[in-house]
């Protein structure tokens, strides 16, 4: 069911990017994630050529490889991977809006020349370090510096939760300078640079989460993006990786919410399906409700963004409310599915988990909610 | 190498497809229309002639306005320009029609090869190639699962009941396709974004040259003449294995003349 048909609103360019993606997702990807999900692996570096061969690594950018498309369809595309796992969302995000989107934002035409291409081909990886382990929500405040030695760089400290941090080709950091917060390119194997996997983690299983040590990191001056300065530089592509969170939640949504219709309609217990049940009904109702205000309110962002006019409090709305349905919405079809909805053998559960992740990362509910008030009341309340 | 790729939109398979009680013919607008699958193999057969030979692949679409999306993607999926064959005076051509239509369309495209699926999802009359192939008075290779060029000879695998036959012909040819000849490709997201700066000629009766009195619902050579939906498949037989369950496979195969 889908009642409000939204998709009906989109192009046919962004409709046969869904189609495509939605496609490539069932055939190549949905049939192992459960398996990967269980294992706590994913396959990175196999999967990265397909997913530059079908264009989705940085796929909203333009030029050097990349193809430019619209933010809608970029969202689109965000959707129909999470419908499959946020991890395979997070992956494509973190390569293609965080470390392709810093170099293609900030970088040298050397770098984006020497990464961009290969990045877009899934040739090579990127990761995006900068939460670290003792500062999260205040990256402002990082430990991480680099200090000049003659014209090089040497980097010390430690970014942690990094995404794709160990199978990554170059880790954009970003770390204090004398001159104020600034990005590196640290291309892997770069001496006193490691990379070590967390383990153990119960949400977001089919990705890879990693610490990066950074322990008197030489690099050359031609390391550092030199067309930012400050916390805005990381902050920019955050707003650009949101965006493709408040579609990605979307998809997790609405895998969960199909999971539960199924289940409803056959699942017979007293005689009838639960499906008949007003209880049942009314959660299913709920869900509708919230998908579709969800997926209204991506929309609406998504030609906001390719207006050019959106803003980042509308963002963090987004992010906000979207996580939020998403959120509900799982718990929801759990419930519909019994003992059942714990299992692996449906995709509910395991989005659950991931959308606590979600919920945490690219600024946490909190954080959107103090952005939001300060833009209410026009008092920050951040400090 | 002229290659053109005949592409129907048929209505999705897993979108309820009905027939409309007024004229019998199908209700176009109810379902989304897709790519007859099998003409997605074709695609992808063609842009493999064109990758080793070189040339150019053009789409042909005879279909109403909404099939231009099908056109789009398999632009996008690497195809170099299309024709669209659409005029309210094509609605409800049958087999016979179709074929002389796009014969005519023909005519403005020329062709080295024209390849088409071996069957449509919708009408399923699989018989265009012949039609066509007599039509043009070229060979035709039917249910191709292997396709080979070879300076102007086309060798071709056929698929048959008892195995495969080797078949060669001289170009020009029509060729048709079965679905174990390849694996479609995706369009990829630069195909998607190239796709909207092709050339698509849209074609009405008087420009392809085709005589209104020879094609529509009115002057069709075929009629549907009633329709009934398929009777509710019946509740299998389930048997329960007590350990006689291999013989009760058997069983059951005989009594079906499977075995
Ligand atoms: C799976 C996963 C992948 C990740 N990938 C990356 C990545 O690729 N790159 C990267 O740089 N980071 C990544 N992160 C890190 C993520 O961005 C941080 O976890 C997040 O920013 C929160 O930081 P923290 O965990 O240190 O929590 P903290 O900042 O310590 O927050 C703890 C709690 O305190 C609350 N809080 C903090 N400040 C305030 C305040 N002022 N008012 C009210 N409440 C407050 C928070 O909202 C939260 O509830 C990832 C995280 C996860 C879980
Ligand atoms: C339910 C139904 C029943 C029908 N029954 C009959 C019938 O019994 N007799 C009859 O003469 N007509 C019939 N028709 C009409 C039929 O739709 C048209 O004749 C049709 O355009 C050609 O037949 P086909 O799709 O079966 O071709 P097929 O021979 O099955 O299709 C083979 C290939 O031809 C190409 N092709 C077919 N149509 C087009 C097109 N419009 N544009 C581009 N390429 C195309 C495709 O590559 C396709 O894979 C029926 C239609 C419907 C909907």
């Amino acid at each position: 069911m889908d009642v409000l048909r939204v998709d009906d609103r989109l192009t046919d360019e962004e409709r046969l990017v869904r189609d495509t993606v939605r496609g490539f997702v069932a055939e190549r990807i949905a049939p192992h994630l459960a398996g990967w999900f269980e294992d706590g692996t994913f396959p990175a570096r196999e999967l990265a050529p397909e997913l530059g061969e079908l264009g989705l690594l940085g796929m909203h950018l333009r030029g050097h490889g990349c193809a430019g498309t619209s933010a809608v369809a970029y969202g689109v595309a965000c959707r129909e991977l999470e419908a499959a796992d946020s991890g395979l969302r997070s992956f494509v995000s973190v390569q293609g809006s965080l470390a392709m989107a810093a170099i293609h934002k900030y970088g040298s035409e050397e770098q984006k020349r020497e990464w961009l291409p290969r990045m877009a081909a899934g040739e090579a990886i990127g990761c995006f370090g900068l939460t670290e382990p003792d500062r999260g929500s205040d990256p402002g405040d990082m430990r991480t510096h680099a200090r000049r030695d003659g014209t090089d760089w040497v980097l010390n400290g430690a970014k942690m939760w990094i995404t794709n941090g160990s199978v990554a080709d170059v880790a954009v950091v970003w770390a204090r300078t004398d001159d104020g917060i600034r990005g590196f390119l640290v291309p892997a194997g770069t001496p006193g640079f490691t990379a070590s996997d967390i383990h153990r983690k119960l949400s977001l299983r089919a990705s890879v989460t990693s610490e990066l040590v950074l322990d008197d990191v030489r690099l050359p001056a031609d390391a550092m993006l030199p067309d930012v300065k400050g916390l805005k530089g990381p902050l920019g592509c955050l707003s650009e990786a949101r965006y493709g969170i408040l579609w990605g939640a979307v998809g997790a949504g609405r895998s969960c919410y199909e999971a539960a219709v199924d289940y409803a309609r056959t699942r017979e217990q007293f005689g009838k399906p639960i499906g008949a049940f007003q209880l049942t009904q009314e959660k299913l109702a709920w869900m509708e409700v919230a998908l579709g205000q969800a997926g209204l309110t991506a929309l609406h962002i998504g030609r906001l963004k390719d207006e050019g006019t959106v803003t980042p409090q509308q963002v963090s709305f987004g992010k906000l409310a979207n996580v939020r349905a998403a959120i509900d919405v799982a718990r929801q079809a759990r419930t519909i599915l019994g003992a059942n909805g714990i299992t692996l053998e449906y995709p509910v559960i395991r989005h659950m988990n991931n959308l606590e992740s979600v919920l945490t990362y690219e600024g946490t509910q909190e954080v959107h909610l103090l952005t939001l008030g300060k833009a209410i009341t026009g008092l920050d309340a951040f400090r | 190498m002229n290659i053109v790729v005949l592409v129907k939109q048929v209505p999705d398979t897993e979108s309820p497809r009905k027939l409309k009680s007024d004229d019998s013919t199908l209700d176009r607008a109810a379902a989304d229309g897709v790519i007859n699958e099998l003409d997605e193999y074709a695609i992808e057969e063609a842009l493999k002639i064109k990758e080793a030979h070189g040339g150019e692949v053009t789409v042909l679409t005879m279909g109403p306005a909404k099939a231009t999306d099908s056109i789009r993607k398999a632009l996008a999926m690497g195809a170099d320009k299309a024709v669209h064959l659409v005029d309210d005076g094509l609605a409800g051509s049958d087999a016979l029609q179709t074929s002389y239509a796009i014969q005519q369309a023909l005519g403005r495209t020329g062709f080295d090869i024209v390849i088409l699926g071996s069957e449509s999802t919708d009408a399923r009359t699989g018989v265009l190639a012949a039609m066509l192939s007599e039509r043009l008075g070229v060979p035709q290779i039917t249910l191709a699962n292997k396709v080979e060029i070879d300076g102007s000879a086309i060798k071709a695998q056929r698929v048959t009941d008892y195995g495969y036959d080797r078949v060669e012909a001289t170009l020009p040819a029509v060729v048709s396709v079965v679905e174990k000849i390849n694996e479609p490709r995706y369009p990829s997201f630069k195909g998607i974004m190239a796709a909207k700066k092709k050339p698509v000629e849209t074609l009405g009766l008087g420009d392809a040259g085709i005589d209104a009195a020879q094609v529509g619902l009115a002057n069709a050579a075929t009629e549907v003449v009633d329709f009934a939906d398929a009777p509710a498949r019946a509740q299998g037989q389930i048997v329960t294995d007590e350990g006689d369950g291999g013989a009760k496979i058997a069983e059951f195969l005989a009594s079906k003349k499977f075995v």
